[in-house]
Formats: structure tokens, sequence, C-alpha cells
């Protein structure tokens, strides 16, 4: 039993880090423009879905494809701030969230247009290659994707805190009136911010493609897991979201031998009730 | 510098300034005074194009700056320090004055800039790293001070910056606010503490109910009937 419990544990773990790109995604995009996206799921349904065809269609190895997923997912955050969201950004949040709520039903949509209702799913020379750790064995792809999750987020990190477009996006997030005196175009750093966002969540459905099922409806379970990490972790804030996504990660996969694999949420939502008891802001939250 | 020519300002369908008129030349320190509400901040937001009249004249040396951007402003050489301070107070000290310094122009000559605001406010310099949300109000004044100043002006907007001060934290700041215009720098100042904003200016406005109802040296509005009757309340 602990040694399944160990297990349990490590491989949440290692998901629990690509959980964590994807709700820093949520939470920069939550955090600079307060805008609540409920595409976020299928954002990383579309990540899958560009290394799944990339692989299937031109041999691709997904992890080559990453770059894609991040570039495409950019344009298509930067295109749906740019023309949907921006024009109402001042206006009351619910038509945000019937934005971005159209946003997801469109792309779940147009995805089981495209390509059916099928499970599909990526099998690559290592796909069930592993690595054991003691009594512990792990998944040679979650292993990879935790390492890829863990560098992107420092990456963003870095981004954020050391260049020009960097400190432009946390003064925006921080004081809109004041970013504008200072001259930053908030108006031009509102969408690059989305993008930001949609790619973080794009690299993280390349990184999970290898051992993760594709299917139109894949993302709304996701949405609902980026969300409470980031209100477990505190809205808007980095660190809260990648801590809340590797404790997210473990609680469901711990969830899941404790309970049942159906029951995995209910681990993570009596975590997040647990902390919302004590720190009702969240982790991070200020 | 500036010349501003009959504009009106709206929010939404809501008249806030009537017709108004006023001139800084270069070097000035020209004060804005007047009771809660009169627009004081709402004539800054309009000449940092927060806010766009819907009609009358701007100029900024010359140029119509009446549909220009908050950040074409800027670059420009108009700096608004707002009420409130607004700084970014989730990041450093260090860069907030960074980003005062965010336009082009000022950016390239942001490290000299950065040297000069430091030796003007020493107290920056030793809290640099230091998250600006947790700097004492007056030295958060310094702050929003040092960061529109990065952005090298030619034309700085003060609106309230004693809002909040001890009686001698406010003393220094009305030096400080000299000692920047000594330096080259002309001054426009909203201020509610008329005593020392008077004191310290060449020229000032009375705003009242979006109405510019009076104008003179500093020394003349301290004594006029009028500023007594309305805003010492003799
Ligand atoms: N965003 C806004 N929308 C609508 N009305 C506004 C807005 N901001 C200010 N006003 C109104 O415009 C008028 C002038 O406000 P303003 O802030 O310019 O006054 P002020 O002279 O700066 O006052 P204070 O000394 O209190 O700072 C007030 O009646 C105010 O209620
Ligand atoms: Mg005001």
């Amino acid at each position: 039993m602990t040694s399944l419990l160990l297990q349990a544990i490590a491989s949440g773990f290692l998901m629990g880090g690509v959980y964590g790109l994807m709700a820093t995604g949520l939470t920069l995009i939550f955090g600079v423009m307060k805008v609540v996206n409920l595409a976020h799921g299928e954002m990383m349904m579309l990540g899958m879905a560009i290394s799944y065809w990339l692989f299937t269609l031109a041999g691709i190895d997904p992890y080559l494809s990453i770059p894609v997923s991040i570039f495409l997912l950019f344009l298509l955050g930067f295109f749906i701030q740019r023309f949907l969201i921006n024009p109402i950004l001042h206006a009351s949040e619910h038509m945000q969230i019937l934005v971005t709520l159209g946003v997801s039903l469109i792309l779940a949509n147009s995805a089981l247009l495209l390509w059916g209702p099928n499970i599909r799913s990526v099998t690559t020379s290592y796909s069930l290659e592993t690595l054991w750790i003691g009594e512990i064995v792990l998944d040679l792809p979650r292993v990879v994707a935790f390492l890829f999750a863990l560098f992107f987020t420092f990456l963003l990190y870095l981004l954020l805190k050391k260049t020009e477009l960097g400190k432009a996006i946390r003064a925006s997030a921080d004081n809109p009136e004041a970013a504008l005196l200072v001259g930053i175009e908030v108006n031009r750093i509102y969408p690059i911010s989305f993008g930001i966002g949609a790619a973080c969540v794009g690299a993280s459905g390349s990184l999970i493609i290898p051992f993760y099922d594709l299917t139109p409806h894949v993302g709304p379970p996701f949405t609902m897991v980026a969300f409470t990490i980031i209100i477990l972790g505190g809205m808007g804030s980095l660190s809260g979201a990648l801590i809340g996504g590797l404790l997210v990660g473990v609680a469901e996969s711990v969830g899941a031998i404790l309970l049942s694999s159906s029951l995995k949420s209910v681990a993570s939502t009596t975590l997040l009730v647990l902390v919302l008891l004590f720190k009702p802001r969240g982790l991070f939250g200020k | 510098m500036l010349e501003i020519e009959g504009i009106q300002v709206y929010y939404g369908d809501l008249q806030v300034l009537w017709d108004i008129s006023l001139k800084i030349d270069s070097g000035e320190i020209v004060s804005i005074v007047g009771a809660n509400g009169a627009g004081k901040t709402t004539l800054l937001k309009t000449i940092s194009g927060l806010l766009h009249p819907r009609s009358g004249r701007l100029r900024f040396l010359g140029e119509p700056i009446e549909n220009k951007s908050p950040a074409q402003i800027v670059e420009a050489g108009i700096s608004h320090i707002p009420e409130g301070r607004k700084l970014f107070t989730t990041l450093t000290v260090l860069e907030n004055l960074e980003l005062g310094a965010y336009v082009p122009k000022a950016r390239q000559k942001r490290k000299e800039t950065l040297a000069r605001v430091f030796r003007l406010f020493p107290i920056l310099e030793e809290r640099k790293y230091q998250i600006a949300g947790t700097l004492s109000g007056g030295e958060q004044q310094m702050l929003a001070i040092g960061r529109g100043l990065m952005a090298l002006p030619r034309l700085l907007l003060l609106d309230e910056p004693s809002l909040g001060l001890a009686p001698q934290v406010v003393k220094n700041m009305f030096e400080v606010i000299k000692e920047v215009n000594r330096f080259g720098t002309t001054i426009l100042l909203v201020e509610q503490n008329i005593f020392h904003a008077l004191g310290i200016s060449t020229r000032g406005y009375v705003l009242q109910n979006g109405r510019i109802v009076l104008e003179g040296t500093g020394a003349e509005l301290l004594q006029n009937i009028h500023v007594q009757k309305a805003y010492l309340g003799l």
C-alpha cells in the first residue's frame, strides 16, 4: 500500500508540473486583464490536436511540434483578445464570460466537425518506456512533460521579470491607468498577454499528447482543473499556479487510488475547500 | 509652452469642464486650486491624454495634442503624476522607476536619469529592491515624483502631491518641487493645500464647478478675498 501511495504521489507530481504550466497561462490572463477564460481547456485540446495531427500526418515527433503549438496558440489568443474581448473589456463581467464560453463551444464543436468524436492517441517509440527510481516506476513521457513544463514556466518567469515587455505586462496588471501614464500602450499589452497565456496552455497540450487521449471534448475537465488550481494558489499569482498545479496533480492521483479514478476531482475539490477555509484568497493571494 | 483654448470636457453626457483656457510658459510653476469636485483632476487627465476634450484646443510646444494618446504625450514631454500616486505597488522601487522611462526617448537615457533621481531622493536608492506598496506615504510620493521625472518631462503635472502627508513631509515635498523646477522642469500643480501651492507658484488659477473663475500671480490670489471666502471659509 505505501509503495502504491508513493507511486501515486510521484505520478501525480509529474502531471502536476504540466497542470502548473496550464494554470500559469490562465492566471496570467486573469491577472493582467481580469478576464475569466472559459476556453482554456479547449485551447489545451488544440495544443494536443496540433501535435497529434503533425505526428499522424507528417510523422513529426510531438516534442518537436511544441514550438508550432506555442506559435499557433499565441496567435489564437492574441486575436481572441484583440477582436472579441478588447471591445467589451469594460463591460460587465458576465459579458466576457459569455464570450469565452462561446469561444470554447466553437472550438470544441469545430474539432468535432473536423475530425469526429473518436478517441485519438499518439504512440511513439518511447511511449511505453519507463524509469525506475527505487520502488517507483515512472513513465518516460510523463517525466519529459514534467521537465519541459518546469522549463517553460521558468522561461515565462524570466520573461516577466527581466524583459521590458514583461515589466510592461506586470505594470499593466498592477495599475492600468498608471501604465498608460508612463506611456505603456495597455491596449497592445493585453492581446500579447492573452497570447502568452494561450501559448502556455498550448505547450501543455503538446506535452501530454504522448500519454493522454485526444477527443474534441477533452477540454472542460482541464478548464475545471485550471480554475481549481488558480483559486487554490491565489488568482493572478504565478507561484500560486505552479505550487497549486503540483498540489492538485498529487491530490487527483492519490484520490484516484484511495477513492476511485472517477472520483479524482473530489480529492482536488476537497483540497481547494480546505485551503480556502484557512486562506480565503488562496495560498499566494493578495 | 502649454496653451489651452476653450476646452469642454465630458464624462459621457456629463460636462465637467466648461470653456477652460489657460497658458503656461516655460520655467513657470503654475497652480490650479479649487474645491473638491471642481474638475482639477479632470483637467490634468485631459492634458495627459487620458481624456479628450469634446471641443477646444491643446497645444504643447506649438503642436496640437488634443487627439494624442497618453504614450504620445509622454513622448512629447509631459509627465503626469496622478492623484493618489498610482504606483505599481506590487513591483519594486527600481522597477517603478525603470518603467517611468518606458517611452523610447527616455529609455535611451535611463541610466543617467536614474542616477539623477537617486541624487534627488537618496531614500529611493536605499530602498530600490523594496516592493513599492510597502513604502511609507512620504516615500511613495517621492517614488511617484521620481517615476514621473524618469520620463524626462519638459512639463510635469502634479495632482495633489501633499495629500495624506504629515506637515513636515509636506514642507519637504514643496522644497522638492521647487528644486525640480530650478533644474528646468516646468510645473503644473494641483493642490488643496493652497498656502503652500500658491506660495511657490509664479501664477495660479482658481477652478470652480468646472470653470476658471480667477487667475493671477500666486501672491495676488492668496490675498484675493474670493479665495479666502471660497476656500478658507472666512
Ligand atoms: N470617471 C468619472 N465619471 C463620471 N464623473 C466623474 C468621473 N470622474 C470625476 N467625475 C466628476 O467630475 C467632477 C470633477 O471631478 P475631478 O476629479 O476632476 O475633481 P477634482 O477637482 O480633482 O476634485 P478633488 O479635489 O476631490 O480631487 C466631479 O463632479 C466628479 O464627480
Ligand atoms: Mg482631484
